[in-house]
């Protein structure tokens, strides 16, 4: 074992970090480190962010009159397919798993880089080729068949760029399945010696649950985009009931991805939420064997549960019922989980900073989003609340108000390994507290006009529902300066940081045990394994507030 | 000990450790494409169910002795590929290469016949639309699979000669050298193209001729 | 309050509003809870503060878990299984159900009254019977949303679906599409108008237009020419359709499947597809000939043949 070692302990005569290893453009574009792969990922990820939210603000700058103001009818069918189809799988699919994951899971295995550095990279390009096909449908005039792409709308009456974006979708989807494949080899086959299944750090295993689900669920989507792509191109009679085809069947497969997608988008979030809860209370998590049968829980059972979706679709009743009986299943493991964060607080000792903030943002946005979850899975009321601003509201909270506040957690958590420098602790808790604040204003009041029968989709609606919407609209202006100031302070930062150390969170997993930020190979030797994640105090004593040192770091350096 | 080789590549620790990861690399990806074809699968199998009487009808008219020929032909084909394999854990470059030529050639075949086939096909109007020679109408949706489903397997294939004839010139050239680690990776994705095919032949050709 | 709460015109809106007000209250509660914990441990395991903070025993842990795992699970299979029985309750339609019939199309709302009368993007109904309404588009998937009745259902192109419901609240309501459906799909909205039986009976008689469907049916039953092989005593071998309409129907490849308004309407469109057992498959196809207008008075008519009662 020490001869693998020799072989890539390289003498140096100055410490490089990765973000020293070569200064051309080129070296970035044709890097194999998976932690620059990470940093191009985050800048496509940011850019596709604001487009994304642009598209939010202008929809909702015309949702605060009730007759359609500024918007033509089209031109908003437009929008809010611009902003679902951008937000779904430009931004919210890949962003933690290929930033956050990216650079950080193969150091929290103690390996040194991916299993396939090369495909890693070309995940990268085939995301960017799916993006040019998702611009050039926007330049094109757009979309608006919701992001949802229902049949017969899509394939045989819309007037928009229905191919390109969906080609786009199609392609990003082939990142995704490259990124998926990646991760799954990478948690089985480079760990490093020590590293048992379950001392894998929580952030690895939800990684590797929702590389799972990239894997199995997203070939399904890239097939119904495929058929429609046919239908639409060469005319090919999937969907047209003319030909005895069943526009049904769409809503069928495209469901079968997009519910486990939702799983894709939130497991990485409850990833990074058990790691900061873990560092910032000083306390490992809550039952860490629970933690890791809920995630995977959600991953298998959430393949199960897509007919929630179509509840007054046309489907039998009886298999109505199933998928509501599953739905209420899936809940109980996420139920298990929030539970679980709030008990690692517990007799902890507990401090405040940004990334703390946002994950208990995290905690309450996410526990009303899921509970509201419950209120779709029964069938009756899916029934009245369906297609209307209470399903809208209802994703928000779980995915805004959870993954994103996630993503934000683990960016400041991370963001001293990932550039060397700390960010300012008073404006990121501002931001956080803010973001919290404006969210909440944003997507309360929609559950309350969608169980009024506010329909999604519209822009021309009762005025009754105004005071609804403008208060919803004020909430995103709000939510709009939230987001941007990370972006300044975060920049600013990266050239007037106060520098970090190591592991200045004093935090237990690998990734602190080497330099901030890393270098290329990530540790100077690989390390071994000798501890359980999390061991932040020793269990018998109380942990000594003045000691910011945990009792045991998962990693043994030689 | 070969593990300080040229072959070994970041970040694996051993030549051994990285050959059992390709595999296990693309038995993953074969997860994800089992999943892609059965997306179409199940998109058919519910319109046979739905209509079984236009299915039979628009079945008669593939040609089998095409289907037969093709069927044959790939068969073999994954034949050779897996003599590839043996042979370059045996160390003989020269098999090794005999066996992945004759595998392309195959793959070449096969699209060739297929190209007859499909002539044919548009020959007899057999392409959805307006002037449509079969009845009752949900004989387009069969004709609507057949064509995307030859044509995706079509695409796998061609992205499968494609890998061999690169890592056949790259072996012919000795910039790989006959130990590498992914010929069986890239056999098992031709296996994958091959077990689609199995899979087309029945429902698309044997449909009520059984 | 202005579009928070709609109207509750039927009898079971106010059941799914109870249901809504339950789960709203659980929902706030379980918030309150967390948030009243998180606050709590916030304040008191602050850094720094002098609470104890040994460890807890494995049994303690494990009984915790234990404990809410099961709770949340039993509370979540209550809620299942409240819904469940409400929604069982409401799946079949009492037998004397009037029946509209509505046809969306981009971007309108067609409804016809059984006396024939039409209506556009208006729905008149009376309170205190059942209403059975029989759906379908012409074109993309609509969705029909009545947020009074806390009803919604999906209108698709080629098939029939429908929504039954007994108001009993008369007034003026939403009457909405809930489906995008392309460029106009806000503007598609119209008025869901219940009424007392007798303003409904008065209204529905002074409509111009008022016609019998079933009469119109069998004309056009005798001009498109199904009577030359479907009534009794034509030459060619073709199923007798007299008490067609809800019998059990045996298929030519052995399936059994209920002759109701969805097989009715494919056996004029799609003839080959559930061709009944016996018979050669020589009906030819109606799609193109018989469009939606003359589908409902077909439907009629053949409905009218079981009931006994040949106008």
């Amino acid at each position: 074992m020490s001869d693998a070692a020799l072989i890539y302990v390289r003498h140096r005569d100055k410490e490089e970090s990765y973000l020293q290893h070569g200064h051309t453009l080129w070296s970035w574009l044709a890097t194999t480190d998976h932690k620059r792969i990470g940093i191009l990922y985050a800048l496509s990820i940011t850019f596709f962010f604001f487009i994304g939210g642009m598209a939010a603000g202008i929809v909702r700058i015309e949702l605060m009159f009730p007759h359609g103001e500024f918007l033509s009818d089209d031109a908003y069918n437009r929008m809010f397919t611009l902003h679902g189809i951008i937000m779904v799988w430009f931004f919210l699919v890949p962003s933690i798993p290929t930033t956050l994951g990216n650079f950080m899971m193969p150091m929290m295995i103690g390996a040194r880089d991916v299993a396939f550095p090369r495909l890693n990279l070309m995940s990268w390009y085939i995301f960017v080729i799916g993006a040019c096909f998702a611009i050039f449908s926007i330049v094109a005039g757009g979309v608006d068949t919701g992001w949802t792409f229902y049949t017969p709308l899509s394939t045989m009456f819309s007037n928009g760029a229905v191919i390109s974006a969906a080609a786009g979708v199609f392609i990003v989807g082939f990142s995704s399945i490259a990124t998926g494949v990646n991760f799954i080899t990478t948690v089985h086959m480079l760990r490093a010696p020590g590293m048992a299944w379950f001392r894998l750090p929580l952030f690895v295993w939800a990684i590797y649950a929702t590389s799972l689900v990239m894997v199995l669920a997203t070939p399904v989507l890239a097939m119904s985009l495929l058929l429609v792509m046919a239908e639409r191109w060469l005319g090919m009679p999937i969907f047209n009931p003319a030909n005895g085809g069943d526009p049904i069947l769409f809503q069928h497969l495209f469901w079968f991805y997009s519910h486990p997608a939702v799983y894709i988008m939130v497991l990485p979030a409850m990833g990074v939420v058990s790691e900061v809860f873990a560092c910032f209370a000083r306390r490992r998590v809550f039952g860490y064997a629970m933690m890791v049968y809920a995630m995977m829980a959600i991953a298998v059972i959430g393949f199960f549960v897509w007919g929630h979706h179509m509840f007054v679709a046309g489907e039998s009743q009886y298999a109505n019922l199933i998928f509501s009986f599953l739905s209420f299943i899936v809940a109980v493991p996420s139920a298990i989980k929030v539970f679980n964060w709030t008990a690692t607080l517990y007799r902890g000792q507990i401090t405040f900073e940004a990334p703390l903030i946002y994950a208990l943002g995290f905690l309450g946005l996410f526990t009303t989003g899921g509970l509201t979850g419950l209120f779709l899975a029964s069938v009756p009321i899916d029934v009245h609340v369906t297609d209307t601003y209470f399903v809208v509201a209802h994703f928000h909270y779980i995915m805004v108000g959870g993954s994103v506040s996630a993503f934000f957690a683990g960016l400041h958590f991370w963001w001293p390994k990932i550039t060397g420098r700390l960010y300012s602790e008073a404006w990121a808790r501002f931001a956080a507290i803010v973001m919290f604040l404006g969210f909440n204003t944003t997507f309360m009041p929609q559950f309350i006009m969608g169980y009024g029968g506010m329909p999604r989709r519209y822009h021309v609606y009762p005025p009754e529902f105004q005071v609804w919407h403008v208060m919803s609209s004020v909430g995103g202006i709000v939510l709009f300066v939230a987001y941007t100031l990370p972006l300044i302070y975060l920049t600013w930062s990266l050239f007037y940081g106060k520098k970090a150390g190591a592991n200045p969170w004093g935090a237990t997993g690998l990734e602190w045990q080497t330099a901030s930020p890393p270098p290329k190979d990530n540790f100077e030797a690989l390390p071994r394994v000798k501890a359980a994640p999390y061991a932040y105090h020793p269990d018998r004593e109380a942990p000594d507030p003045d000691k910011r040192e945990p009792e045991t770091m998962q990693g043994e350096m030689p | 000990m070969s593990d300080a080789s040229p072959l070994l590549r970041e970040p694996w620790p051993s030549l051994e450790r990285q050959k059992v990861a390709v595999s296990f690399g693309m038995w993953v990806f074969i997860a994800s494409e089992v999943l892609f074809f059965g997306g179409l699968f199940l998109a058919y199998t519910v319109y046979r169910h739905l209509d079984a009487e236009a299915f039979k009808a628009a079945a008669r008219e593939t040609e089998v002795f095409y289907g037969a020929t093709n069927t044959a032909v790939l068969l073999t084909s994954s034949l050779t590929m897996a003599m590839a394999v043996k042979a370059s854990e045996e160390g003989l470059r020269r098999m090794t290469l005999w066996c992945l030529g004759t595998t392309a050639a195959l793959g070449l075949a096969f699209l060739v016949i297929k190209g007859f086939e499909y002539h044919s096909d548009l020959e007899k109007g057999l392409w959805p639309g307006p002037d449509f020679p079969l009845h009752p109408a949900a004989t387009q949706l069969f004709w609507a699979f057949y064509w995307i489903a030859t044509g995706i397997h079509a695409v796998h294939l061609t992205v499968g000669i494609g890998i061999v004839t690169v890592i056949a010139v790259q072996l012919k050239r000795g910039t790989l050298p006959v130990e590498a680690t992914r010929f069986e990776g890239v056999a098992l994705y031709w296996h994958l193209v091959d077990t689609i095919w199995i899979f087309l032949l029945p429902m698309l050709y044997l449909v009520g001729r059984a | 309050m202005t579009g928070a709460f709609p109207p509750e015109a039927s009898v079971y809106a106010g059941q799914w509003d109870r249901l809504f007000a339950v789960l709203a209250t659980v929902s706030a509660l379980v918030v309150l809870l967390i948030f009243l914990l998180i606050v709590g441990f916030s304040i008191r395991y602050r850094r720094g503060s002098r609470a104890p903070r040994g460890f807890l025993p494995e049994i303690i842990t494990n009984e915790l878990e234990l404990t809410w795992t099961s709770a949340t699970a039993i509370a979540f299979l209550f809620l299942f299984w409240w819904a469940a029985v409400q929604q069982l309750h409401n799946i079949v339609p009492p037998k004397n159900a009037i029946e509209l019939h509505v046809v969306a199309k981009q971007w309108m709302w067609k409804v016809q009254q059984p006396n024939g009368v039409r209506e556009i993007n208006e729905l008149h109904a009376p309170v205190g019977r059942p209403v059975r309404l029989i759906m379908t588009s012409q074109d993309v998937i609509h969705s029909l949303f009545l947020p009074a009745l806390r009803l919604k259902q999906d209108v698709l192109p080629g098939r029939y679906t429908y929504l039954w419901f007994t108001a009993d609240k008369p007034g003026v309501y939403h009457l909405l599409c809930a489906e995008l459906c392309g460029t106009e799909h806000s503007r598609m909205t119209g008025r869901l108008v219940l009424m007392t039986p007798a303003d409904y009976a008065r209204w529905s008689a002074a409509q111009p237009g008022a016609e019998n469907l079933a009469a119109d049916g069998e004309k056009l039953f005798r001009s498109f020419g199904c009577s030359g092989c479907h009534a009794p005593g034509a030459n060619v071998h073709a199923p007798d359709l007299d008490g067609v309409f809800g019998r059990k129907v045996h298929t030519a490849d052995d399936r059994t499947v209920t002759a109701d308004e969805a097989y009715l309407r494919d056996s004029i469109l799609l003839p080959q597809k559930d061709v009944v057992a016996g018979f050669k498959p020589i009906m030819p196809s109606f799609q193109g000939i018989v469009n939606d207008d003359a589908m409902v008075k077909l439907i009629a008519y053949l409905k009218s043949l079981s009931a006994g009662t040949r106008p």
